[in-house]
């Protein structure tokens, strides 16, 4: 194999990382607060949908990425309204959010099948970018992959070391005793939870704007859940989500070349391996129960009301 | 400061309301109409015509209510199982792929005895249908039980997995010769097909051997020693291990008992309405009995009327996308939609609303 084919399959492990990342952060950090969304399928594909859309209508994918945000954020307040304020079952409410998210996104998406978008384009560094393996593959990808690994870094920080994560932190791990210390732990919970909207959100537009250019009913394919079981994999650490996201990008892109090299396996054999390695990863992860118990956030998935 | 805002706010009930636990769902359905109501009207349609068009007219004639039971007795099986895992905290999501594989390895049987005229050909398939669906819900059982896998993630990520084994087997080896390319097996013979109970609808055999299921499970849930020990660890996990039940078994029970809906309710698709395996054999089935469940509040009576309802909105979208072109997927839209009213309307049930401050409230 060659300098370029590995290049290229570098470039194309980390666009199918990007959205895992994004949509796996985004929930960490509401699960760090102390909430369990299991909606990140349905936030996904209501921000690929809204990407898709507002891309095609306005021309300009900026403004998509913006309308998937707002999107994913807007069905992150629903759950949030849902199980915060009128506190509902958190598993449930998850669910609705998904099955809800698939319903509105191929009722939305339904004149956009078939049409074409063009790509948000990479970045081409002069100079830099023509090196051989590493130019294309650090300094040749699409602004997005660069995206995350600053928001990686970001929340990685702002949770470990800022005064406002350690809140955070306090509202999962306890969320009576940051009450009685005077944190508004809705309040908390309410921005942790939109922030994994927006992260789902933009982790659909990736898929609709970058990933394959186009609106498919149902294009996440799993992708939500599987961000959901590399939270879970990372055991709660935001360094561990980009690792892991590029490990299950790695997976897809080796499925995908085996695909195209027209092998004796059946594609559909071949497309069950990533839902197949997450199945073997979350064992091996969750094996050690109390490596779970130590890192998963103690209130993650209780209901809070302040008089009980 | 607190959750509860200035203008209204939750008290906690002394015991929950036993009213609200049933009205809940009526007001979730009510208010699910409003919203449809207005959905249809921001589409420019005529919002009472179009809920008319949606929720009516598929019950207007025989075939209509033939249909109705077609599609409500797989929600109603499939819910009842799964009715019984959540009330003892075992959360099985992954019953579209149980589906699944019970009409791969119920319908395996049927290609493999086509020619067959005997009367055993029926009742081995829906063995081997309920059999196959157990065994693919047996695989997160055992990775919760043996490895503490999350059931959720687990059982949902092998719906992915069984979705592509049926998509290869009608692609490839199963695939009919006959079939013009088309990637679906030979039509099952007589001998394994669900027999039509009245003429003039589609309404089969399966849809009363289903209810029949569902008031075995309902037997099971409320007489069973096993259906009382689901129900304690799921109200009270330690009461019930200080009482010496295993949550092993209960997982492990939950998961094959739902497993095993799921799965007849699959070969019931296949040997009935469809009669042979295509790559897509259910429109979500098995993730809409998750709703189906909590509407009939995980009681099997309950879940009956819940799955008619929601039959009745995979009929609603059919008419309403032949008569005013509208999408299919508004029948996604309504079911997401049931279940978020259905989740806010439970506050109810535990919480009073009192308008202004509580005067019970302590001061923090």
């Amino acid at each position: 194999m060659d300098v370029e084919t590995l290049g290229a399959i570098g470039g194309a492990m980390s666009r199918a990382a990007t959205p895992l990342a994004l949509a796996a952060v985004g929930e960490l950090v509401t699960e760090k607060a102390g909430v369990l969304n299991l909606g990140v399928e349905g936030m996904m594909l209501a921000g690929a949908v809204a990407a898709f859309a507002v891309t095609v209508a306005t021309g300009n994918p900026l403004l998509g990425i913006l309308a998937a945000m707002a999107a994913g954020m807007l069905l992150a307040l629903l759950f949030g309204v849902l199980t915060l304020s009128l506190m509902a079952n958190q598993v449930a409410t998850g669910l609705a959010l998904t099955i809800f998210g698939i319903g509105l996104s191929a009722f939305v998406g339904r004149d956009f099948v078939g049409t074409p978008l063009t790509a948000l384009a990479p970045i081409h560094l002069p100079v830099l970018s023509d090196i051989p393996l590493i130019g294309p593959l650090i300094f040749g990808q699409d602004p997005l992959v660069y995206v995350t690994f600053v928001l990686v870094g970001g929340v990685s920080w702002f949770l470990m070391r800022s005064r406002a994560g350690l809140i955070v932190r306090a509202v999962g791990e306890n969320h009576d005793a940051a009450h009685a210390l005077g944190y508004d732990v809705i309040a908390i919970r309410y921005r942790a939870v939109l922030f994994g909207g927006a992260m789902g959100g933009l982790a659909g537009a990736y898929l609709s704007l970058v990933y394959t250019p186009m609106w498919v009913e149902n294009m996440t394919a799993g992708r939500g859940w599987i961000a959901l079981a590399l939270v879970v994999f990372a055991t709660w650490k935001p360094w561990r989500v980009l690792v892991g996201a590029y490990l299950f990008g790695g997976v897809t892109i080796v499925q995908l070349h085996i695909q195209g090299m027209g092998g004796a396996i059946p594609s559909q054999l071949l497309s069950m391996l990533p839902y197949l390695a997450t199945i073997g990863v979350l064992v091996l992860i969750s094996r050690d129960a109390l490596r779970i118990r130590l890192n998963a956030p103690a209130c993650i998935g209780k209901v809070f009301h302040p008089e009980s | 400061m607190s959750r509860s805002s200035r203008f209204i706010t939750l008290e906690a009930r002394p015991e929950p309301s036993a009213l609200w636990v049933w009205a809940a769902p009526l007001l979730a359905v009510g208010l699910t109409l409003i919203a449809g109501g207005l959905l249809f009207a921001a589409l420019g349609k005529d919002p009472v015509a179009a809920l008319a068009g949606f929720f009516l007219k598929p019950l207007s004639s025989l075939y209509g209510l033939g249909e109705l039971g077609v599609k409500a007795a797989p929600l109603a099986l499939i819910a009842a199982g799964l009715a019984v895992g959540f009330r003892g905290g075992v959360w099985n999501i992954g019953a579209e792929g149980q589906l699944t594989m019970g009409a791969v390895v119920g319908g395996g049987v049927g290609l493999a005895f086509l020619e067959s005229t005997g009367p055993l050909v029926l009742p081995a398939m829906m063995l081997c249908g309920a059999l196959g669906g157990m065994a693919w819900a047996a695989i997160p059982a055992l990775l919760r039980t043996r490895f503490n896998a999350n059931e959720i993630l687990t059982s949902l990520m092998l719906t992915y997995v069984a979705q592509l084994l049926l998509s290869w087997l009608v692609h490839g080896p199963w695939r009919s010769p006959s079939g013009f390319n088309f990637p679906e097996t030979e039509m099952f013979g007589p001998a394994a097909t669900l027999p039509v109970l009245i003429e003039g609808t589609r309404l089969h055999l399966g849809v009363v051997l289903a209810l029949v299921v569902v008031g075995a499970i309902w037997v099971l849930l409320g007489r069973s020693f096993i259906g009382f020990q689901i129900k304690v660890m799921g109200l009270a996990p330690r009461a019930g291990a200080y009482a010496g039940f295993s949550q092993r078994r209960v997982i492990w029970m939950a998961m094959l008992l739902s497993g095993g809906a799921a799965g007849l309710a699959g070969l019931f698709e296949v040997a009935g309405p469809i009669g042979q395996l295509q790559p897509a054999i259910s429109p979500g089935y098995g993730f809409t009995a998750i709703i189906v469940a909590f509407l009939g509040r995980l009681h099997p009576l309950g879940i009956v009327f819940a799955a008619c309802f929601m039959a009745l909105t995979y009929l609603g979208g059919e008419t309403v996308q032949m008569d005013m072109g509208l999408p299919l997927a508004v029948t996604g839209v309504f079911q997401g939609m049931i279940l978020f009213f259905l989740l806010a309307a439970d506050v109810l049930i535990r919480y009073r609303i009192r308008l202004g401050r509580a005067a019970s409230a302590k001061a923090l």
